[in-house]
């Protein structure tokens, strides 16, 4: 309709620049309806199944000392892959957020390069490297070190799929913060490392906790890297992912079931904080966190 | 007089901010070590394989199926997933409705569910006996165990990347364009399409790269639900972890070397994309 003649009332104009009510709540609906069936059914899922048989079936799963073993490696694990990436990503911030040097932004595609590496990739660059036919292979065999199926393997996998999450928060954030702040201490006679201390690390320190709250949720979590690189083997070598993974395929479905939901409830509990830092301290993480 | 001295030019810009050379050191050290070493060890692998060696790889008939089942499944499911991804955005963005925070908190449950979770979970919604699968063996689908499966497990883990793509720019657009679109006597569906649609097709196309990249990848939550029979639902990483078993690393590399080069095809896609949105709109 052309009519440029302004007489209709103000309501008809704001409906012409939106959609009409019944359009808005079909599309809401698909939407909602898309997202419950898609994303929120398989979540539901994992915790009808393993409290499928009752309580009882569900806390047997965890008298076994194999989850045990596995629950004591996947923490073992975490606990030096973030906070290597924890240590990485603040010093890479600090190093391309800070300064302005050549070849800056092919740096960043290359820190950022494990995220477009699949998974199963992840880890078999590293049977590459340390297998028994690999470069090192001969040599560390010699020697009577074992790197592949065993915790360094592991570890190293994790290190490797988690490696972007603190920088790739960090970067953006601290470039926007600017240095104006740091040149200010560093004038009035501060040290670096004091500098750093009392003027960057309260700046930064909300993005920090999100972008580990994330990374810790991949190390725990890794499934395809780990899975090449640990050798499956059970009470050894097993984290809580490939656990459950060996206890599916027994058709042991309430106890793969009941450990899988740690984990599901550790992502639960991720996306409750990380939703809360979102809204709580939306402008203090990273430009990319934002939405 | 003497000419000022010409400033040389250098490597870094100077600072008065302490730290440079321990920091891009320890940085350029870890990568080195943890990403670079290791990667080009995958490249020296394939190199001595040759390109006829990888292609004769390529060719082995249960090798060309995998990849075939998961560049064109992975493709559907981005489609999917994109289309999907914008309608969740935009409801997301544009409406207000109870329990919206909620959903938006929602769409990200793929990035933080592990895969291997995510994998019998949907393994077991959508297997015959299931409370999805049920229903669709009634309509005489069946999911689980084929490439139908595969397709439902790489739309649940490329939908986020669909829609954080898409849901900031969204956000972005200046309403007072699609007032003056309707004012001028546009309908709604035509200032949709022609006023707020174009600028936002590099968003989705980047969303859409994205998705497709990680479904090609995707291991974990894939391979519970799709049974890997060889030439019907087997994926080609399934295939890398199968050659490493046999101690094959030539073969696995291989088949890692083509996924890694159609990565990075998609990669230099997006940044095209976003160079060519760039120029045309002014922002990615």
């Amino acid at each position: 309709m052309s009519d440029l003649s302004l007489t209709a009332a103000a309501p008809v104009q704001e409906d012409a620049a939106n959609e009409g009510r019944l359009v808005r709540g079909l599309l809401i609906g698909t939407a909602v309806v898309f997202l419950a069936l898609f994303l929120v059914l398989p979540l539901f899922t994992v915790f009808a199944q393993a409290f499928a048989r009752g309580v009882g079936a569900y806390l047997e799963a965890f008298s076994e000392p194999d989850a045990w073993t596995a629950i004591r490696l996947t923490l073992t694990v975490a606990a030096i892959a973030v906070p290597f990436n924890l240590v990485f990503g603040v010093a890479a911030a600090w190093a391309i957020a800070k300064f302005e040097f050549t070849g800056k932004s092919l740096l960043i595609t290359l820190i950022d390069l494990p995220f477009s590496v699949s998974p199963v990739v992840s880890g078999l660059i590293y049977v590459l490297l340390f297998g028994s036919q690999g470069l090192f292979g001969g040599w560390l065999q010699a020697n009577g070190i074992q790197i592949l199926f065993a915790l360094p393997g592991i570890v190293l996998a994790t290190v490797f799929v988690t490696f972007p999450f603190v920088a790739r928060e960090l970067i953006p954030l601290m470039q926007e913060q600017g240095n104006a702040e740091e040149e200010a201490a560093l004038t009035l006679g501060a040290t670096g490392l004091h500098t750093f201390r009392t003027v960057t690390l309260p700046n930064i320190r909300w993005g920090l906790l999100y972008s580990v709250l994330l990374c810790n949720a991949r190390a725990m979590g890794e499934f395809g890297a780990v899975s090449v690189v640990s050798g499956h083997i059970r009470g050894l070598t097993n984290t809580i992912p490939l656990h459950v993974e060996i206890l599916y395929n027994e058709y042991n479905f309430v106890a793969a079931f009941a450990v899988a939901s740690l984990l599901a409830g550790l992502a639960l509990v991720t996306l409750a904080l990380k939703s809360l830092l979102e809204w709580r301290y939306g402008a203090e993480l990273g430009s990319r966190a934002r939405h | 007089m003497v000419d000022p001295p010409r400033p040389k030019r250098r490597f870094r810009q100077p600072s008065v901010i302490p730290g440079f050379g321990l920091t891009f050191g320890y940085t350029l050290t870890c990568l080195g070590l943890v990403v670079l070493l290791p990667l080009a060890a995958l490249v020296a692998k394939a190199s001595g394989l040759g390109l006829s060696g990888i292609w004769y790889v390529a060719t082995d008939p249960r090798v060309a199926s995998a990849l075939k089942i998961s560049f064109g499944v992975s493709l559907l499911a981005a489609l999917t997933a994109s289309v999907f991804g914008f309608l969740v955005a935009w409801v997301l963005t544009r409406y207000r409705f109870p329990g919206r925070k909620l959903v938006d908190a929602v769409v990200d449950l793929p990035f933080a569910l592990p895969t291997a979770v995510a994998g019998i979970a949907l393994a077991s919604l959508y297997a015959p006996n299931g409370l999805v699968g049920a229903q669709l063996t009634k309509l005489g689908i069946q999911a689980a165990y084929t490439p139908v499966g595969i397709f439902i497990a790489m739309v649940f883990i490329g939908l986020p990347f669909a829609v954080r793509t898409v849901q900031p720019l969204i956000a972005e657009i200046d309403k007072e364009v699609e007032e003056a679109s309707a004012t001028l006597g546009a309908t709604r569906w035509t200032t949709l399409t022609r006023v707020v649609l174009p600028p936002l097709i590099p968003a989705v196309l980047t969303g859409f790269a994205l998705a497709f990249a990680r479904g090609v990848g995707e291991y974990g939550s894939i391979i519970f639900i799709a049974g890997n029979l060889p030439y019907v639902s087997e994926i080609a990483p399934l295939l890398i972890v199968i050659k490493l078993s046999e101690f094959d690393y030539g073969g696995a590399s291989a088949i890692a070397t083509i996924m890694l080069g159609i990565s990075f095809l998609t990669l230099l896609a997006i940044n095209l994309i976003q160079a060519w949105s760039r120029r045309r709109f002014g922002y990615v």
